[in-house]
């Protein structure tokens, strides 16, 4: 079953995907005024890689720049302590043997050597944990090849139109089509952004998962300010949890939950009395992402081994779900919370988990699933013939993405950095949940020439059918819309009946073919 | 809640048949946890390194001895002391000092002195039973010893100092635990965002509360050290003279310095006092955790002698606080996860169609949010006006007065919840002494002056329908004051409920006498008197941080009944088929918008902080320090949740020009 092959050719290289309308992907070249178009839509924005400050030293390579220093070794020991904690103390009493008894730093040596083969041991168990923290959150990021990505995160404003970009100089922007003034957002402690998220049923509050803790900043959309201090963001930190490499709010806005590989607890915050309860159980050796259904109920946490977690929100409890290959990678809710659908690194298959309500008076056992998942797409690599020679799309799958209206599944597969032959390219499924559900073939989004999407999210409220925005590697950020009815979700009469194009039913061929239905299964 | 803990709480039918029985579950587990503590102990205490076996065949035939066996006992009916003690002191509104002299006085109140007397005496049991355990020089009180240069050497009972300075400690401890218990709020039971299974949650804490222990023991064991240092020669004299005991001079006294440096007493002290710390604490987190669990309320029963148990009723109950906390919790968690039960608030009753279910579930949680307003209110106009009366005309006051009093009185709510200060301030200090309190409150300045509340106290559309249940002839009836009585003057409770006993402004205000502009100035120069002297201003003065947490130390309760109204009102938009909810969305939307202004006043003044204060891991709960934190962003959802589930529907909705200004901030997302 290979889904991939039934897909509509990649674009000829030039040309890149506009919108879709009447059922099909429409596309443009570079040069033409379709481009220009585009160019011209307040939000689409560009951030070129020059135009950023880097700091291109890190924190700790500061110490060379001095003239070397002979403090005594109580200084020294008590600065390594707390630079470096206890190994660090025992490397310094270790190193510094001409100045202690020969017993102390012969013993610190001999504690240290321990140390290290116990870590060594644990970290062979959980390789992940030998990692930099650097390293880490490029590996465990949902942004591809994130450490060298210009858009580090992306955040759409669940209910206002309006986002956030946390950049590759550590700043965190906010466009805002309706206001003059983009704030900036820079804290001492955000240093490489994981992850932005706004809060739900408020209009002020982004958390930003850092490299050493988690900060939530409150920009009041009123003001004028277009670098709020740092006193508006509070920080929420927790021994042995860092780096935070995801975050989620609960839909109702009421708890945020984070993760960090180096932690084995989740951690659920109050944020507003920045107090958090950690959630530990056995096993994983940390959690990597986290996923909020959006009706509230049900919490998907992936850790670094082959294990991944549900958790029920009610009363906090959680089922193992073992893989079989490697760690589960991305994933992604149905609208309605009742289906989730995960990929697992190593493998090319996208699975899915069904979620039946538990009836009515029988609150305990809200988190019985289903007994296995099943795989609704396999996106191994198929060759398509271009213009161009000849390309090859599919593999591992990066991150997935499903629209809120349940009618659109973008998938960001990884394809190979080196070969050219195989792009990284986002693949858009057509969906269908109710009755039962369906998966079909919609077509390939593509930029410019040279342009590898990185980062992909739907706006959480297009009236019209689903907006993509893709963030791509050359700094650019676009904006794709899908006009479609939408056919499950009521519309409460508020913007009133889409003026736009309507599809039309023109069958074509590929895409009447269905890849998947729960009939077939 | 402290006097009428007898009389009130035990008639109770919530507190026979579900209070007692969670402690007593949570009492024994404690109990049932204990011999594994003690075993642990017993390793910790005995433990050599240079002798590992010896160890542990020591350990085993201790613990199978006659003394262990008894000394167990009497531990058991310590944790079963403790549980009862905490049954009987716990809280769910925390007690908070406004002032330096209140916390003395919280300190030396009768009750908090049985507290700490049975803390004292507890401790001293523990630290006998760590003698026995711990054995050696420490299991006896008294030796033979042979005193004098040997010649006449008669037999004689000698005191065993090692035995006493470990018993000393235990009473040390205990009390200062007891102390401690009072200014952390220890007694204080918190409410968790987060609903966990007990053994999950117990579990998650016993790391924490392993580390609270051992630190908390530390600094106890240092303190001790330092006091017996001073004072030891005291008791020591004291029991010699008692049971007739000697001193043996060849044996180096402990009240020394040289004496206290023996590493291995320091550390078996240190030992003890945190198993006695840890028992109790475990004996403390279970029983909040049991205490705190959720309880179930039917909505409505088809038994009309089981109406007294149902939610609407119980809301409105006034006393035991613990049953309206758990009956708030319980609607919030209704309305969150459960259709079923929402559909039977939704529902109209059988013969007449009345939706009596919502009716009283929706008043309750309005008034208690009025009630909230109304507080914030009145403490903001002390604050704000304390120190101005004379430079506001007297004419302006009559003519308030005057209008106010043709006014039709609207019934006012009886204040459920008594802030806990007043509480305070009746039981210990007593009432004449609140006022004395009052003139010391540190002026603090006014740019909110009155014209700002003036607006968000102005009479709106009398027509609208939540003009009875917010505005009150109190508020209205507002005049300058002399001086801050704080939130002590609405919190009484009686004296202001009744329109006709506020009658102080008035009088003053009809009659500006000689005599009046004499006591004035009398009242000022005592005042200036006394706030000249240091000692005095430091006991007296106001910590700004504290009354603010005051004000919002039963915010919990507010939390929920915003986060149920919301809710509710989020599922009616597709659940309530009757519309019954439509009829009071005017005045839901109207009191949390009120109440919103209110609160962001609030956090305007400018003592007020506007971020929590990092507070330090600690057995106490400083839940009720962020509390007021908490309400604010839960107001905030509340209405975000109301406004994006209805969208531009609220626009027929019924209300005031200002407050559909408001309002569209929140459509608008701008808030």
């Amino acid at each position: 079953m290979c889904s991939l092959a039934l897909f509509p050719p990649p674009l000829p290289s030039g040309q890149t995907t506009l919108c879709e309308s009447n059922n099909e992907l429409l596309s443009g070249g570079s040069g033409t005024d379709d481009r220009l178009k585009q160019e011209s839509s307040p939000l689409s924005l560009y951030f070129p890689r020059e135009s950023l400050k880097l700091h291109c030293r890190a924190e700790s390579s500061s110490k060379a720049a001095f003239l070397d220093h002979s403090e005594t070794l109580w200084m020294r020991s008590a600065a390594a302590w707390r630079d470096g904690g206890f190994t660090g103390l025992l490397d310094e009493i270790t190193n510094s043997n001409t100045e202690v008894p020969t017993w102390l730093s012969v013993s610190s040596g001999f504690t240290l050597a321990l140390l290290r083969w116990f870590s060594s041991f644990h970290g062979s168990l959980f390789p992940h944990l030998t990692m930099s923290s650097e390293d880490m959150l490029a590996e465990f990021s949902q942004v591809l090849n994130w450490s060298d990505c210009v858009v580090r995160a992306f955040a759409w404003h669940p209910h206002a139109d309006k986002f956030a970009v946390a950049l590759l100089d550590d700043s965190i922007k906010i466009y805002n089509p309706k206001s003059a003034t983009t704030p900036t957002l820079k804290h001492r402690l955000q240093r490489s952004v994981a992850a932005v998220q706004w809060k739900p049923l408020c209009a002020s509050a982004l958390a930003v998962a850092c490299q050493n803790c988690l900060l939530v900043w409150h920009v009041d959309p009123c003001s004028l300010s277009t670098r709020p201090s740092s006193g508006c963001a509070q920080v929420l930190s927790h021994p042995g949890h860092s780096p935070v490499t995801s975050i989620a709010w609960s839909p109702s806005g009421s708890l945020l939950v984070s993760a960090s590989p180096m932690d084995t607890a989740m951690m659920v915050w109050d944020v507003a009395a920045e107090s958090c309860v950690p959630l530990q159980r056995v096993g994983g050796g940390g959690v990597t992402f986290l996923s909020w259904s959006p009706d509230g109920s049900h919490v998907l946490a992936s850790t670094p081994s082959a294990l991944f977690r549900i958790w029920e929100t009610r009363m906090w409890t959680c089922e193992r779900w073992p893989c079989v290959k490697g760690r589960c990678q991305s994933g992604c809710w149905s609208p309605d919370g009742s289906r989730l659908l995960f990929t697992v690194q190593g493998e090319t298959l996208i699975y899915a988990l069904t979620f039946t309500d538990a009836p009515a008076g029988v609150p305990t056992c809200t988190s019985k699933g289903p007994q296995a998942a099943a795989v609704v797409a396999d996106l191994s690599e198929t060759t398509f013939t271009t213009p161009d020679g000849n390309i090859i799309i599919g593999g591992e799958i990066q991150s997935l993405a499903w629209d809120p209206t349940g009618e659109r599944l973008a998938v960001l597969l990884k394809g190979d950095l080196q070969a050219a032959d195989r792009p990284a390219i986002i693949a858009v499924f057509k969906t269908r949940t109710n009755p039962i559900f369906e998966l079909l073939p919609c077509g390939f989004v593509q930029g410019e020439l040279g342009a590898e999407a990185r980062l992909m999210q739907f706006h959480p409220n297009f009236q019209h059918g689903a907006l993509l925005t893709v963030c791509w590697s050359s700094g650019r950020i676009t904006h794709m819309p899908f006009y479609f009815l939408s056919a499950g979700v009521p519309h409460f009469g508020l913007g009133g009946s889409p003026s736009l194009p309507r599809p039309q039913e023109r069958p074509a061929d590929f895409a009447n073919q269905s890849l998947f239905t729960e009939l077939l299964s | 809640m402290y006097p009428n803990m007898f009389s009130a709480e035990q008639s109770c039918w919530f507190v026979r048949k579900v209070i007692c029985w969670r402690a007593v579950a949570s009492i024994a587990w404690a109990v049932l946890l204990l011999p594994s503590i003690t075993a642990v102990f017993v390793i910790l205490s005995r433990f050599s390194l240079l002798h590992p076996i010896q160890t542990v065949s020591e350990c085993l035939s201790f613990l199978t001895s006659a003394s262990a066996i008894f000394s167990f006992i009497l531990l058991c009916g310590v944790i079963i002391m403790v549980g009862f003690l905490n049954l009987e002191y716990y809280t769910v509104v925390p007690t908070i000092a406004c002032s330096k002299i209140a916390l003395l006085g919280q300190l030396l109140h009768p009750r908090q002195f049985v507290n700490s007397l049975a803390h004292c005496i507890m401790g001293i049991i523990v630290a006998w039973c760590c003698a026995i355990t711990i054995g050696g020089r420490f299991e006896t009180i008294g030796y033979p010893c042979t005193q004098g240069d040997g010649t006449d050497s008669s037999p004689q009972m000698c005191l065993n100092e090692y035995h006493l300075i470990l018993l000393l400690a235990g009473a040390f401890v205990g009390l200062s635990h007891s102390l401690l218990g009072v200014i952390y709020n220890m007694n204080y039971v918190s409410f968790h965002t987060v609903q966990q299974y007990k053994y999950l949650r117990f579990k998650g804490s016993l790391p924490l509360l392993v580390k609270c222990s051992a630190t908390q023991a530390l600094y106890s064991v240092r303190n001790y050290i330092v006091v017996y240092l001073f004072l030891g020669y005291v008791p020591k004299a004291w029991i010699c003279k008692t049971l007739n005991l000697h001193l043996n001079s060849s044996v180096h006294p402990l009240d020394s310095i040289a004496g206290l440096l023996d590493l291995n007493l320091l550390y078996q002290l240190w030992i003890s006092a945190s198993f006695l710390l840890l028992t109790w604490h475990i004996t403390l987190l279970l029983f909040r955790i049991f205490v705190t669990e959720v309880y179930s309320f039917p909505v409505q029963s088809s038994f009309t002698e089981d109406a007294h148990q149902c939610l609407p009723k119980v809301l409105t109950d006034k006393q035991p606080m613990i049953l309206k906390f758990l009956a708030l919790q319980d609607l919030a968690l209704l309305s969150q996860h459960s259709p079923s039960r929402r559909c039977e608030v939704f529902s109209l009753s059988q013969p007449g169609g009345h939706p009596h279910n919502w009716n009283a579930m929706s008043k309750e949680c309005l008034s208690l949010l009025a009630d909230l307003t109304q507080r914030l209110i009145t403490y903001h106009d002390t604050v704000a006006t304390n120190g101005r009366a004379k430079s506001l005309s007297t004419g302006s006051e009559r003519k308030t007065s005057s209008e106010t009093s043709d006014d039709p009185m609207s019934p006012r709510p009886t204040l459920l919840m008594r802030t806990p200060a007043s509480v305070f301030a009746r039981s210990i200090v007593g009432s004449p002494q609140s006022p004395l309190t009052a003139p010391f409150t540190p002026d603090l300045g006014s740019p909110f002056a009155s014209p700002a509340l003036r607006r968000l106290t102005a009479p709106a559309d009398p027509c609208s329908p939540w003009f009875g249940t917010v505005q009150s002839p109190h508020i209205m009836r507002r005049a300058p004051k002399l001086w801050s009585t704080s939130t002590d003057s609405q919190g009484n409770g009686s004296p202001l409920a009744s329109p006709a006993s506020v009658p102080s402004p008035k009088q003053e205000a009809s009659k500006p006498s000689l005599l009046a502009q004499f006591l004035q100035n009398r009242k000022d120069q005592v005042k200036h008197f006394l706030a000249k002297r240091v000692l005095i201003m430091y006991l007296f003065n106001k910590l700004p941080e504290a009354s603010s947490q005051a004000l919002f130390a039963d915010s919990q309760a507010h939390i929920w009944a915003l986060e149920g109204l919301s809710y509710l009102v989020q599922a009616s938009f597709s659940e309530d088929q009757f519309g019954v909810v439509q009829t009071a969305l005017p005045s839901i939307l109207s009191s949390m918008l009120v109440l919103q202004e209110a609160v962001d006043r609030h956090f305007k003044l400018p003592h007020a902080s506007s971020k929590p204060v990092r507070s330090a891991s600690s057995m106490g709960d400083s839940t009720h320090k962020t509390l007021r934190f908490a309400l604010r962003a839960t107001l905030k959802t509340a209405i975000y949740r109301i406004t994006t589930t209805f969208g531009n529907h609220l626009n027929a909705v019924q209300m005031s020009a200002e407050h559909r200004k408001r309002l569209q901030q929140f459509l608008e997302n701008k808030e």
